[in-house]
């Protein structure tokens, strides 16, 4: 009860966040009825399409986010967690995949497609019981968790900060982009993971799957926001916000930031594996590209101009730059890359606070 | 391991150290000897420069010591290695008579009792003033306790009294990134107060004060001793004679001379060292 009160009067101050959730909410119903129940060739029908390409803006939300919870909150400024992403995509990937079964290509009813092209006999050990959904929803949260403890008790504990732990960071994606590329590793080489079938017996191509993946999305997107709220509203938030303001004090009146760290940051990489995990049966691949780089920095990008620290601004950020991303990429696609760019300096130079940071200012005015 | 209220103890500052602190799990100090903390032929270099050289100084429970010595006299080092931030070459730190503080880290060093301010004042500048304490107070600081706790009343109520003892009572929902300077460092001696230490380390708590802030910050720390054990470091030395009652002259690393201000004034060896004579 006394957690729960924490969190109403958290949820109370945050302005932002009653907006986001408002909206999340008008979407998890309006949507449904939009695309399924008014006829095709209405005015007011939306297209399945313009769903799924929703459900993948809010799936980056949910990773924005993330990485907002560990960069504006306690001061990590991550380029790499789109690693953690697409861990947890490959993680259903490989669900979706024992879900086709003698469907594929060469019908073998064990063998994924690209293990019989490779002339593999045996299912590799770590592709066992990936056909059964809890396993694999556990991998999901797992894998990236265990990735994230793993280097970030390293990194940490030998206190590598700023923008050294950056390039870590930055590094340990280009890694997993090299290794998942080969095809030795058993993900399927640079081809990747797709054809995708079925989740959970239910046909992914269908509408109203469609729509179950992107309210999903939604009430993902919902319960993190609350879950990081809850996080920052606690004293442990109060806690990581000192360590990204003065590190020093904060060991020097007895808290092990080291742990500290740790937590939120393994807790943020499980945020993003889930992210991950919502995305890659909405878009129907996931292959090594997911973990380039350049996809980290982006999501950096999204958090910046959508307004860091704030957790709303990060989801306003993601929608807002990959709508424009979806236009750009359509219309012009060869300056989409100087457009991003013109869009951090200008975010950077005139818009610290980022697009959320105007709107306070507005309602002053107004008052 | 959770800390009932009935371990929490009563409200208000301890009339005098026993040795036992509350609201944490840390060792208590064995204080049998009347000593607080022993700093036993330390030393320390820094590329050969010797920073420490064989630096034995002792505590006395419950005293206010104030320690001058010119620059790189070694006075930052020695809280350096009070406080875990460094490792001596050689030479032993220890806690009352059991514990010892070499190898210990610097929050385990910081739970056990032993608070330290800065030069510098460093406050959590986005944090509220009650927030800073709030951080600051002693209590189990495991990430899942931290996660999920809650003040308690006698918490509140020790965090308004440390409010009132540094006189900030009015800028308490204040940012403390927005306070002054004397403010800040006030706000600071505070936060070392919350963690309910033994002892507190105090680097130069009078820098860039103004004479009234000065004389505050005296008042505060004189209030301090008999508590706790206060250790100050200080460069000004008016403000030393106005809260010393014992002075340590620090010079290249060693213990120079120890006594009254007026014997250390008129100690030879200081007037040579820092009167040039």
């Amino acid at each position: 009860m006394k957690n729960q009160s924490l969190l109403l009067s958290a949820l109370k101050a945050d302005r932002g966040g009653q907006v986001l959730l408002g909206l999340l909410a008008i979407a998890a119903v309006a949507v449904p009825v939009l695309n399924l129940g008014v006829p095709e060739g209405s005015l007011l029908h939306l297209s399945t399409y313009t769903v799924t390409l929703f459900g993948k803006y809010l799936c980056y939300a949910l990773l924005a986010i993330a990485v907002d919870l560990v960069w504006g909150y306690c001061g990590i400024l991550s380029l790499g967690h789109t690693a953690f992403f697409a861990l947890g995509g490959y993680a259903i990937g490989m669900y979706l995949m024992r879900q086709i079964g003698p469907r594929g290509v060469y019908g073998n009813p064990i063998l994924p497609d690209f293990m019989v092209f490779l002339n593999w006999k045996e299912l590799p050990w770590f592709w066992e019981g990936m056909n059964h959904f809890p396993l694999a929803a556990l991998m999901v949260v797992l894998v990236p968790g265990l990735l994230a403890l793993g280097f970030g008790w390293l990194a940490f504990r030998s206190r590598v900060t700023g923008v050294y732990l950056s390039i870590m960071t930055q590094a340990l994606t280009f890694a997993l982009l090299l290794a998942f590329f080969r095809n030795e590793m058993g993900f399927g080489g640079n081809n990747g993971l797709t054809d995708f079938k079925e989740l959970l017996g239910f046909d992914l191509k269908t509408p109203g799957m469609r729509v179950a993946l992107f309210v999903t999305t939604v009430i993902a997107l919902a319960v993190g926001y609350i879950g990081c709220r809850y996080v920052i509203a606690s004293r442990l938030g109060r806690v990581v916000q000192a360590v990204r303001d003065a590190e020093g004090r904060t060991r020097f009146i007895g808290y092990q930031v080291e742990s500290y760290k740790l937590w939120i940051w393994v807790f943020s990489a499980m945020l993003a594996g889930i992210a991950g995990a919502l995305y890659v049966p909405q878009v129907g691949i996931i292959n090594p590209g997911e973990f380039a780089p350049i996809n980290s920095i982006e999501v950096v990008i999204w958090v910046a101009v959508g307004g860091r620290g704030t957790l709303y601004g990060a989801v306003a950020g993601a929608v807002l730059v990959n709508y424009a991303k979806t236009w750009f990429t359509a219309a012009f696609p060869e300056i989409w890359l100087y457009a991003l760019g013109a869009l951090f300096v200008v975010a950077t130079l005139f818009l610290p606070k980022g697009v959320v940071g105007l709107i306070p200012a507005r309602g002053a005015k107004a008052s | 391991m959770s800390t009932s209220p009935a371990t929490t103890g009563p409200v208000g500052l301890r009339t005098k150290p026993t040795g036992r602190r509350r609201s944490t799990n840390a060792p208590s100090p064995d204080l049998s000897h009347n000593i607080i903390l022993y700093v036993e032929g330390v030393t320390k270099s820094f590329d050969g420069f010797k920073a420490l050289n064989d630096l034995s100084i002792y505590i006395e429970t419950g005293e206010l010591r104030c320690i001058i010595g010119p620059n790189g006299a070694g006075k930052t080092t020695m809280m350096d290695v009070i406080t875990g931030k460094t490792q001596p070459d050689t030479g032993s730190v220890w806690f009352g008579q059991t514990i010892d503080l070499l190898g210990m880290s610097e929050p385990e060093i910081a739970q056990a009792g032993i608070g330290r301010k800065f030069q510098k004042p460093t406050v959590f500048p986005e944090h509220t003033v009650f927030e800073n304490l709030e951080l600051a107070m002693a209590c189990d600081k495991s990430v899942w306790k931290i996660l999920f706790a809650k003040l308690s009343p006698q918490q509140r109520d020790r965090i308004d009294e440390v409010l009132g003892i540094i006189g900030l009572k009015d800028q308490r929902a204040a940012r403390a990134g927005a306070l002054s300077h004397g403010q800040k460092q006030w706000l600071e001696i505070g936060m070392l107060l919350m963690q309910d230490p033994l002892v507190l380390l105090v680097d130069e708590p009078v820098a860039g004060m103004t004479p009234q802030e000065t004389e505050r910050t005296a008042e505060l720390l004189v209030g301090l001793a008999g508590k706790h054990s206060v250790v100050v470091v200080e460069h000004d030395m008016n403000f030393v004679r106005s809260i010393a009652r014992k002075v340590t002259v620090l010079h290249e690393g060693h213990v120079l001379a120890e006594g009254s201000m007026d014997e250390v004034q008129n100690d030879p060896q200081v007037k040579r060292v820092y009167l040039g004579e």
